[in-house]
């Protein structure tokens, strides 16, 4: 269970989170949406140690994750992707999942062993299979279309067995088919990893299709949770996000 | 078409694994054969020129390699890696000088020394993003330099260590000796490459290869940049430091240039030269510059110039230094007699 309490974060007056308070059940899928500066992504980089909040906890099965370093927090089990895929762009598929299975089994420092450790094979053939990414296992990451980048950045996040998923965007920069093979592939892994993913995503259509929880972020606050149905039906989510009538009918 | 043919067409091509286990007898091989070569070198030509050659190119070429660890594999471009060269040359030949300990002693004595040096002066730097990393570290060898110069007593000032090192025999080696100093640096090279060798091939220089593309991701898969650093950082400077004490054993002294920034830069030109992205690069481009500086020098004193010219041919006419070059090129080739 992930829960966030109070988390604020300011940027020089502006505040990006102000007092977010949320739950996400073990096991949930959750699309953040929001219009363009809501705070989304700020939101994710202060859960993952990007940022450290200015007031606020995180707790991961009552752990307390604030104000910790990225690898601490992903070595607890909060795991993430970016908008941008972050990949190694000189690495090969294969090799990526290879050292980050050895990173997360605290092999990232041997020497007296040669690249890649037998120990780690399994796991990171699981992951390739898991996203596809098997055929593809010797092309470098830099040589991969724009969406197996995105795989394989998820990929990056899911070889490590988080316990909560965060993805950002996973659908950016894809055209309509490529969104929708995307999402179902989430929805997928969402199913078969039985793990906790919440995802921001700017496609209405998507979110109110796949995420059985919504959770609506505007000028760094919570507006509105809920289920797709009662989202769309709320007002303040009408007005405020979604603001013009046209807006509302594509909801709608 | 038979059933089980066509099982075998239905099957999923077929894609090489990475394998890890043959790589590294390979690697000790290719060791031991380059140093059967060399040590059979003084038997073949008996000219004391070639072996001098060989020597200096050992100790640059450890420096060198050494770089590229950082440089190539890390993406950490330091401008004052030539300190832990000087470093090592002053130090070896202060504690022969002073001590009269035996030789594998100092040696010992000096990378531990150097260890302490590198860990202190790397905890600050590796912190430091690109250009700032770059400064400072130029900033610690101008450092350097300076306590070099104007610590008289100790160091000679810019007079260098003179008087020659002591070189007592130890184990029935005598470096003393032209043809045992020439086997002894031949050895230190060829352990050294092998180690550096077996350092960027393990799961550790993948983890250096993962900060050099992203170090962000790295650190959200739970990898400690800034530790990951500072320990390439410290063996880097400890093999810097081999090439030192090869260099003022062959000298018999040590020289305040050896500790000058010049030496850093010839390091970031021999990498230039030889290209950052195979790991043999550095050492080619080491031979390389060393025949260019010995052939140019003696044709020339405009040397500078032509130097300049060269370098200028590899950064700006090939983009890539010699081995990546050819690296690429052979990869051309085979792609396509494949295709």
């Amino acid at each position: 269970m992930l829960e966030i309490r109070g988390l604020s974060k300011s940027f020089g007056g502006v505040k990006a989170t102000d007092n977010v308070s949320l739950d996400f059940a073990d096991g949930s899928l959750t699309a953040v949406i929001g219009p363009n500066g809501a705070g989304k992504s700020t939101f994710f980089n202060l859960i993952t140690g990007a940022l450290r909040p200015d007031a606020g906890q995180i707790l991961l099965n009552g752990v307390d994750m604030a104000g910790r370093t990225p690898p601490e927090i992903v070595r607890q089990g909060i795991g993430r992707a970016f908008q941008v895929a972050s990949i190694f762009p000189s690495l090969t598929v294969e090799e990526t999942m290879l050292a980050a299975v050895g990173a997360d089994q605290r092999r990232a420092g041997v020497m007296h062993r040669r690249f890649p450790l037998a120990e780690t094979r399994d796991r990171a053939e699981h992951a390739m299979e898991l996203l596809g990414l098997a055929g593809k296992r010797n092309r470098t990451a830099a040589t991969l279309s724009h969406g197996d980048q995105k795989l394989l950045d998820i990929a990056l996040a899911l070889v490590l067995d988080p316990k909560v998923l965060l993805l950002d965007e996973p659908t950016a920069g894809m055209g309509t088919e490529e969104r929708w093979r995307m999402i179902d592939k989430v929805r997928e892994l969402w199913e078969k990893q039985k793990i906790t993913v919440v995802f921001i995503e700017h496609d209405m259509d998507i979110v109110f299709k796949i995420a059985p929880e919504i959770v609506v972020l505007c000028y760094g606050r919570i507006l509105a949770t809920g289920t797709p149905d009662a989202i769309r039906r709320n007002e303040a989510v009408i007005e405020a996000y979604l603001g013009s009538d046209d807006h509302a009918g594509a909801v709608a | 078409m038979t059933e089980l043919q066509a099982g075998q067409s239905a099957q999923p091509l077929e894609v090489p694994r990475i394998d890890a286990r043959p790589q590294r007898y390979r690697d000790l091989l290719i060791a031991l054969v380059a140093f059967v070569l060399l040590a059979l070198l003084p038997m073949l030509f008996g000219s004391k020129q070639l072996l001098d050659f060989v020597i200096r190119c050992a100790a640059y070429g450890l420096f060198a390699t050494s770089l590229n660890l950082l440089v190539g594999y890390t993406g950490l471009i330091s401008f004052g890696h030539g300190m832990f060269f000087g470093l090592g040359a002053y130090g070896f030949g202060l504690m022969m000088q002073k001590t009269g300990v035996p030789i594998p002693v100092a040696f010992v004595a000096t990378l531990a020394m150097t260890l302490v040096v590198a860990v202190v002066i790397g905890a600050i730097c590796v912190r430091l993003k690109e250009i700032y990393f770059a400064f400072v570290t130029l900033a610690f060898q101008m450092l350097i330099h300076s306590t070099i110069l104007s610590w008289q007593s100790l160091t000679g000032g810019d007079q260098g260590l003179r008087g020659g090192i002591p070189r007592p025999p130890f184990l029935g080696i005598d470096l003393a000796n032209h043809l045992h100093l020439y086997i002894t640096s031949c050895a230190l090279l060829v352990i050294g490459l092998f180690l550096m060798r077996q350092i960027a091939q393990s799961p550790f220089g993948y983890t250096l290869r993962m900060i050099r593309d992203n170090a962000t991701r790295a650190s959200f898969i739970g990898i400690n940049v800034w530790r990951a650093k500072l320990v390439i950082f410290v063996l880097a400077a400890l093999f810097a430091a081999t090439g030192g004490m090869i260099m003022a054993l062959f000298v018999s002294g040590a020289y305040p240039e050896f500790a000058y920034w010049t030496i850093s830069g010839e390091g970031i030109f021999i990498n230039m030269l030889g290209g950052v992205t195979t790991f043999l690069g550095p050492m080619v481009g080491t031979v390389l510059l060393l025949i260019l500086n010995d052939t140019v020098t003696r044709l020339t004193e405009y040397h500078g110039i032509v130097l300049g010219v060269v370098i200028l041919f590899f950064a700006i006419g090939l983009r890539k230094g010699l081995m990546d070059f050819v690296v690429e090129w052979f990869a051309q080739r085979r792609g396509e007699g494949r295709g």
